[in-house]
């Protein structure tokens, strides 16, 4: 499955500046890889030391916040769109 | 970006006694730029301060001669100096009101006291922290104010800019209370409603951030976020002033986010620090409506993650289920000896009416959370009712009026004749 990826500005300096880039994988764990093997360094930033999403990350499949799916499991379509985002923004 | 020199608060004037950027998860620091998240790790990024030293007395006294508004703590705020000088709105020094007769309705003895925060320009709280963020953006020569918002804090960026010479374009969830739409509307900056929920706007801001059509931009709560949370902390300061420079026993703060109630735990400590207070034991609560509840239901089962909820609640200033601050209210809350608890949107009416019937208050759905809590809280042995409470109320119930027109209507409507009021059974 080929999917983009979203990168937030705080991530760009992996991905050369780019904010979209593709990636391969069924679920959101194998789009993760695919990111880390064509820009290295970037999964550390998303995954924390055991291997779970970071607790200031939220990811979306599509429109969906994959903390109401399955998580790292979460399908990833063909032609899905993957958006990385700072969990920090909002609020009062 | 890599984390850089970070400037020191002696060169960097325009922001007074703040120093740098500081990772609140891991501790890195940045420099004081429009920066929001740490690269290292997603964490929330907050302003560091070298505050000022010295006789306590001295700094009191320089507060109190100040300006009845926020900027007489400008020695305690990332903004420069003569901050007074400059076009902005001014918040802040709302009436710290006494409330006896409700004190007396839910028991409290220790002395219960009503922040009422809809005595700001814009009738809610968030004057405080747009009027900081304003000051940054002006810094960073940014040009557009913007925001996510439930609505008060659309009002309150489209004001500020207003007086302030900004453009702005603030976005909403598009079914909003109607006094807030027109509220948010009538300054003359743009006002985009989106389809979705508090939590889709949020992520499309955060997303135009990150475009380049958002350059320029100052989201006040996306990359403005660090100075925009520091206006919270005069609520603290405020109340203790406000107090004859005491800490209270218990604060009831309402949560969206969490931001409001972590910036006022941090303005508290930075009194007791600083010696401006005495210090002592406080409880801080934190007060949802039961639909919009993630932590307040983390809380209760023990966990120190919150998981996200899709809102419905009549509370929609409150309804943010995906809470940035949620881990740190639940630190804070478990650290003090406080709580987080919930009431349903039924007892957020009931409290409303209550404060209104009682004090001659009327607040938003938002402070009918604090209040129903308040009184949930000491109904269940949560909160000592000998001890000095404060309970805020961050909003004007004239925002929120759907919440008790059904209930609040004319007691009789009668021909203008004494014998009419007679036969409405009101003649005593």
């Amino acid at each position: 499955m080929s999917a983009t990826v979203r990168i937030p500005t705080i991530l760009r300096t992996y991905t050369g500046g780019r904010a979209e880039v593709p990636a391969e994988g069924g679920t959101l764990a194998d789009v993760i890889d695919s990111l880390e093997q064509n820009h290295p360094g970037i999964s550390a930033r998303v995954l924390d030391d055991t291997g779970k999403l970071r607790r200031f990350v939220n990811v979306y499949v599509n429109d969906d916040d994959v903390r109401f799916s399955e998580g790292l499991q979460t399908t990833v379509g063909e032609g899905a769109s993957v958006s990385i985002i700072p969990a920090v923004a909002g609020g009062c | 970006m890599a984390a850089q020199t970070v400037a020191s608060a002696s060169t960097d004037s325009a922001f007074g006694p703040a120093s740098a950027l500081s990772c609140r998860e891991c501790g890195e620091r940045f420099p004081l730029e429009p920066l929001f998240a740490c690269e290292a790790c997603f964490g929330p990024l907050e302003v560091a301060y070298d505050l000022p030293s010295g006789d306590p007395e001295t700094l009191r006294k320089r507060i109190e001669s100040g300006p009845n508004n926020i900027w007489r703590y400008a020695p305690l705020l990332p903004v420069p100096a003569d901050v007074a000088s400059k076009p902005n709105l001014n918040p802040g020094f709302t009436k710290l009101v006494k409330a006896d007769n409700l004190a007396r309705e839910l028991g409290v003895t220790g002395g219960l006291h009503i922040k009422d925060d809809s005595g700001n320009p814009t009738h809610s709280f968030k004057d405080r922290v747009v009027a900081i963020a304003l000051e940054a953006a002006r810094t960073f020569g940014l040009t557009t104010l913007s925001c996510s918002s439930t609505g008060n804090l659309a009002g309150a960026v489209g004001a500020a800019a207003a007086r302030a010479g900004f453009r702005s374009c603030v976005f909403i969830p598009h079914d909003l209370e109607e006094g807030k739409v027109v509220m948010a509307a009538v300054y003359g900056g743009e006002l985009v409603g989106i389809e979705g929920t508090y939590d889709d706007v949020n992520r499309f801001c955060s997303e135009l951030i990150g475009d380049p059509i958002g350059e320029g931009w100052g989201f006040v709560n996306v990359n403005l976020r660090p100075y925009y949370g520091e206006g919270s902390k005069t609520l603290a300061y405020e109340i203790c002033e406000q107090l004859g420079w005491r800490l209270p026993d218990n604060i009831v703060i309402p949560i969206a986010s969490g931001s409001q109630l972590t910036k006022i735990d941090k303005g508290l400590r930075e009194l007791i620090a600083l010696g401006l207070v005495e210090e002592k034991p406080y409880r801080i609560y934190g007060a949802q409506a039961e639909g919009c509840s993630p932590v307040s239901t983390a809380f209760k089962a023990g966990h120190d993650v919150v998981r996200p909820q899709k809102p419905n609640t009549i509370a929609k200033s409150l309804a943010i289920g995906n809470p940035a601050d949620g881990p740190y209210v639940l630190d804070i809350a478990r650290r003090t000896g406080g709580a987080v608890e919930d009431v349903n949107d039924e007892q957020v009416v009931d409290a409303i009416k209550l404060l209104a019937r009682t004090e001659g208050i009327f607040a938003e759905t938002a402070g009918g959370v604090t209040v129903g809590v308040l009184r949930k809280l000491i109904e269940t042995g949560q909160l000592d009712p000998a001890g000095e409470t404060v309970v805020l109320n961050t909003g004007d119930g004239l925002k929120t009026l759907d919440a008790v027109a059904p209930t609040s209507r004319p007691t009789a409507t009668i021909r203008p004749s004494l014998d009419a009021f007679r036969a409405a059974g009101l003649a005593g």
